[in-house]
């Protein structure tokens, strides 16, 4: 069944569509949020300012434009992924001329009233086109060499565009989101093996190319990697991250310090406390029981996501949401594997509580695309 | 495109299946992550626990005050008192050198201050603080606080130092406290870690050095919360320290002032021992010196003053010093023999002003000789040629025991430094020691407190103490700590012969109070007050046959260092002893001259407890003691009003 197909008598209209809207995905969202906001105010040492206070303005903006995205038809959506995609990569080129250098990267372009991080932006426009390509693709095309080289293609341009200024983290999760949608798509799996085996192989080139001319990344990626792997070759330095972060996570013990009791966070042994490693400070003054909390609603998060997609009529509404609960799942794992100590340092913020606008609002929006797709679903 | 529903729903089949074996996959990481939460917060939680325990706390030790110093009458000796000083952070300053140059235009900074600071500077890392200035003053204190805004990095701090209010008066007995030097801390083999506060003082010369574990107190600790930089956050909680035992002396400041004052410009000490328990009343070594200069970091201009002099102020002479006893030494002889039987009371010698000894001519001080001397009249004119001959029919061992009974040559355990032992030689010793045999000439030197003979002004007063009441008195310094008294010096009786000492307490008193006694000028005429007593001269130089003959040279054309020790021993009342007292004056010349009139003047003071009535002094002497008195007086007022300019 094809959008075309669609009954449009069958779907809400109007403000009936407001009691169409996915009410505990709603409800789960802003209970993340709202523990975004407890750490926040905690880090800044029981503080509104500086970090919880805007985050609760961008988190109201955030469900306004969730809200608008979802009474907007999916069909409306599907239909601007192309136009979408494409302001995303031009934004992204805008980026490389003209953007802001911040801690040693070039990440976003400023607006006047708030900062856009076109990589963010990229990470839910690339999941619309691809699902709206596949959407568009009759299915048994979908594994066919050239049927499968054009969506690699839309991911490896702003892949590679991300990963220029540079932000390694955000390339991955593009191109893993992407993977994920081509997977659920329908793609043979044997391209996956493939892309598997030579991303095994980039990996290799990767530590070869160290300090060769043609050096990947930059040092200060290299070093990343360096004390993931050995966080106890310098824990002064370049693995302070990491140790640190493990030392505030391990100290929260079962049940934690108690709010607002947490000491390594608060007294700036951690870095980042109030971004990427928002986690360790949950972790270190709610504990175990606090972290796995977080966890199970980022869980449900996902499950209403997949409910939602597999309810869904059409191609589209179906590979969006799971793109967009593919996306939501990459931004926690990573993060909360990077600051668990699984991971090397990415940059990969925890998502709806880390502190940032742009993050906040494309997340938002994205879960927006997922409430359009169900309540334009046709019953 | 058109598409076949059948394909669709095979599509959406495909779709529905991915999405459940990605969703699997995922909830599996999640479960990874899960488990690896529990394994960080749980399985390893103490360990972490216990790491960020030590990231963010650090322990700071408190120093404890000190232990105060009382005379025996609770006037204080050294106390603590607050001082400030200025903490620079070089981190925090910036520019260093603006820093330091805007602070010596409010408060006065040394040159070589400035300069120390620079080297810690160099070597420290850049957030630990440094001492720029210590022992500052309410006032420059002040002065810095109100600038504090234009002085980055710069704060002051309160601490304590100590304070010896009673100056020049007791720096030997109580000696003084300085910052832990590196030399300090090389001594120990486990230091104390409270030795590496910064400035903090330890004593390192007199009562303060050898006591110093019991004035020292333990260390207190603050747990304080520390942020990544380094920056303290917070007191976490404070466990105070236990501040050093208050200490007691024996010593009574107001004699122990005027014993120091009578000593004047000589080069003198005078010890004052109480002779019922041994109490130390007064132990004075002139000239003496301002402690805090110690304590405040004495410049190098005046610690080479205080090197160079020659009449050593620095020396404690109480009980560092040792001297020839002289004449002082004939009561032991005379006990010596006494108490073996070889001499009776009414036996004379026939002094003609010298004696033959194996062919070297030994002299009597009294060219012309004494005539018919007998056990009295030798200690009362202090015969020389009475104590050869005795000497020689005792025998040196013998009168070497006696010595030491007495409590010469022997070391008497007090809490100062450098407490010397003396030397009373017998014939053991000088084989062990200078491996020759004793020759009677020794033996003859000997018994007049000469030759190898020595003895400090402490053992000296011991000696006289004993003498005076029979028993085996100990000198004490410490009458209490922290309120407990201390084991009293009053020992046992020495077994001494009561007839024997009697007839030697006799021929003490003639000394001071026949009309031919050497002490006569210098006796306390106050009935039962009356005071007993032996003068002392000891020769530094050897007097050679080419100089007796030409005339000896009377003292005072003597260069100083080559005229003779003067020395005074006395104890009084002499029918109930109360206070047995030493009295050297380094080349002063005659005992009976030099030295008898300052043991009289102390031992009145003792006696009297500080007046002693006019009425106590011989007739000639009064006015002069008057004079004395007063002028003393002045010096002592103006002292107290203004302590710095004394000794400066």
């Amino acid at each position: 069944m094809s959008y075309l197909e669609y009954n449009a008598k069958s779907t809400p209209t109007g403000l009936r569509k407001i009691l169409y809207l996915n009410w505990p995905l709603t409800l789960l969202l802003a209970s993340v949020a709202a523990v975004g906001f407890l750490m926040l105010y905690s880090v800044a040492g029981g503080s509104f300012s500086p970090w919880a206070e805007p985050q609760f303005k961008r988190f109201l903006l955030g469900m306004g434009v969730m809200l608008v995205v979802a009474l907007i038809p999916i069909w409306f959506w599907r239909n601007m992924s192309i136009l979408a995609y494409l302001v995303s990569v031009v934004l992204l080129l805008a980026v490389e001329f003209f953007g802001t250098v911040g801690m040693g990267a070039q990440r976003w372009i400023d607006l006047g009233f708030m900062r856009l991080q076109p990589s963010e932006l990229m990470k839910i426009t690339s999941v619309m086109l691809l699902a709206a390509y596949y959407d568009w693709l009759p299915p048994e095309r979908s594994s066919r060499p050239i049927w499968v080289f054009i969506p690699v293609m839309m991911i490896l341009l702003p892949t590679f565009l991300v990963l220029r200024q540079p932000d390694l983290g955000t390339s991955i999760l593009l191109m893993a989101a992407g993977g994920g949608v081509m997977f659920l798509a329908g793609v043979h799996w044997a391209y996956f093996a493939a892309v598997i085996a030579s991303g095994l192989g980039l990996v290799a080139a990767v530590f070869q190319s160290r300090g060769t001319e043609w050096q990947l990344l930059k040092n200060y990626q290299y070093l990343r990697i360096d004390t993931f792997l050995d966080p106890s070759q310098d824990p002064l330095g370049a693995g302070y991250h990491i140790t640190q972060s493990k030392i505030a996570l391990g100290s929260g013990g079962w049940s934690g310090r108690g709010y607002m009791q947490g000491t390594q966070s608060r007294l700036n042994f951690l870095p980042e406390k109030h971004t990427d490693f928002i986690f360790t400070t949950l972790a270190e003054e709610f504990g175990f029981i606090g972290g796995l909390t977080l966890l199970s609603l980022y869980v449900l998060i996902i499950v209403f996501c997949v409910v939602t997609a597999l309810a869904a009529k059409d191609r589209f509404s179906s590979l969006v949401s799971l793109g967009v609960a593919i996306t939501f799942f990459l931004f926690f794992a990573v993060n909360m594997s990077m600051v668990m100590g699984l991971a090397p340092v990415v940059g990969v913020p925890l998502p709806l509580v880390s502190y940032g606008g742009s993050a906040m609002l494309v997340l938002l929006a994205a879960f927006g695309l997922v409430q359009s797709a169900n309540i334009h679903r046709p019953r | 495109m058109s598409r076949s529903p059948k394909d669709l729903e095979g599509a959406h089949r495909k779709l529905s299946r991915r999405a459940l074996l990605l969703g699997g996959l995922q909830l599996g990481f999640v479960g990874g992550l899960a488990a690896r939460m529990r394994y960080l917060q749980i399985d390893q939680a103490d360990q972490f626990r216990l790491l960020a325990e030590e990231n963010r706390i650090n322990i700071r030790l408190l120093a404890p005050a000190r232990g105060e110093i009382f005379d025996r009458n609770g006037r204080t000796l050294a106390h603590n008192s607050p001082s400030y000083r200025i903490i620079l952070v070089p981190e925090d300053a910036g520019d260093v050198e603006q820093v330091i140059a805007k602070l010596s235009e409010l408060i006065p900074l040394p040159p070589e201050d400035i300069e120390r600071a620079r080297t810690e500077i160099s070597r420290n890392r850049p957030f630990l603080p440094i001492t720029l200035a210590d022992q500052l003053n309410w006032e420059d204190i002040s002065k810095v606080a109100v600038n504090a805004p234009a002085l980055p990095g710069i704060t002051p701090e309160v601490g304590l130092t100590r304070i010896y209010p009673q100056l020049d008066d007791f720096a030997h007995v109580v000696g003084y406290v300085g910052p832990v030097s590196d030399y300090d801390l090389s001594k120990l083999e486990a230091p104390d870690p409270i030795l590496r506060i910064p400035r903090f003082q330890i004593g390192k010369v007199g009562f303060e050095a050898k006591r110093e574990d019991t004035l020292r107190g333990t260390a207190g600790a603050k747990r304080i919360e520390v942020n990544a930089g380094g920056r303290v956050m917070r007191e976490l909680d404070r466990k105070e320290g236990q501040a050093g035992a208050d200490m007691q002396l024996a010593v009574d400041a107001d004699l122990q002032n005027y014993a120091q004052a009578r000593l004047g410009g000589e080069s003198a000490a005078v010890v004052v021992m109480d002779c019922e328990n041994g109490d130390l009343r007064a132990i004075a070594s002139a000239p003496s010196f301002d402690p805090n200069q110690f304590v405040r970091g004495i410049s190098v201009a005046d610690y080479r003053m205080l090197t160079e002099d020659p009449y050593r102020p620095l020396a404690n002479k109480t009980v560092q010093g040792t001297y020839p006893p002289g004449s002082t030494f004939k009561m032991v002889a005379s006990l010596a023999a006494l108490e073996e039987g070889l001499i009776g009371p009414e036996d004379t010698v026939y002094c003609p002003g010298h004696l033959e000894v194996s062919g070297r001519k030994f002299h009597c001080w009294k060219r012309g000789g004494h005539g018919h001397v007998d056990l009295n009249t030798s200690l009362k004119q202090s015969c020389d040629v009475y104590y050869y001959d005795l000497a020689i029919k005792v025998g040196i061992d013998k009168i070497s025991a006696m010595a030491k009974r007495l409590g010469l040559g022997i070391r008497h355990d007090l809490p100062m430094s450098a407490v010397a032992s003396g030397l009373a030689p017998n014939r053991e010793w000088k084989s062990r020691v200078k491996g020759q045999d004793w020759l009677v000439g020794d033996t003859v030197n000997a018994s007049i407190g000469q030759g190898f003979m020595l003895a400090s002004p402490l053992q000296l007063a011991v000696m006289t103490a004993r003498l005076a009441t029979g028993r085996d008195l100990s000198p004490r310094l410490i009458k209490s700590i922290d309120g407990v008294e201390q084991p009293s010096g009053a020992g046992e009786m020495l077994g001494l012969n009561e007839n024997n000492l009697r007839m030697i307490r006799r021929g003490m008193y003639s000394v001071s109070n026949d009309r031919r006694g050497t002490g006569y000028r210098s006796r306390i005429i106050a009935e039962g007050m009356r005071m007993a007593g032996k003068s002392g001269t000891s020769q530094v130089r050897n007097i050679t046959a080419a100089e007796r003959a030409a005339g000896v040279i009377s003292n005072k054309d003597l260069p100083w260092e080559r005229r003779d020790h003067a020395l005074y021993v006395c104890f009084a009342p002499f029918d109930d002893p109360k206070f047995a007292i030493s009295v050297i004056v380094e080349h002063g010349g005659g005992g009976s001259k030099a030295a008898a009139p300052i043991a009289r003047d102390v031992m009145l003071q003792a006696l009297y407890n500080g007046t002693p009535p006019l009425e106590a002094y011989p007739k000639g002497d009064r006015s002069r003691i008057k004079a004395q008195q007063e002028r003393l007086e002045r010096e002592r007022l103006k002292r107290a009003e203004n302590p710095d300019s004394d000794r400066a």
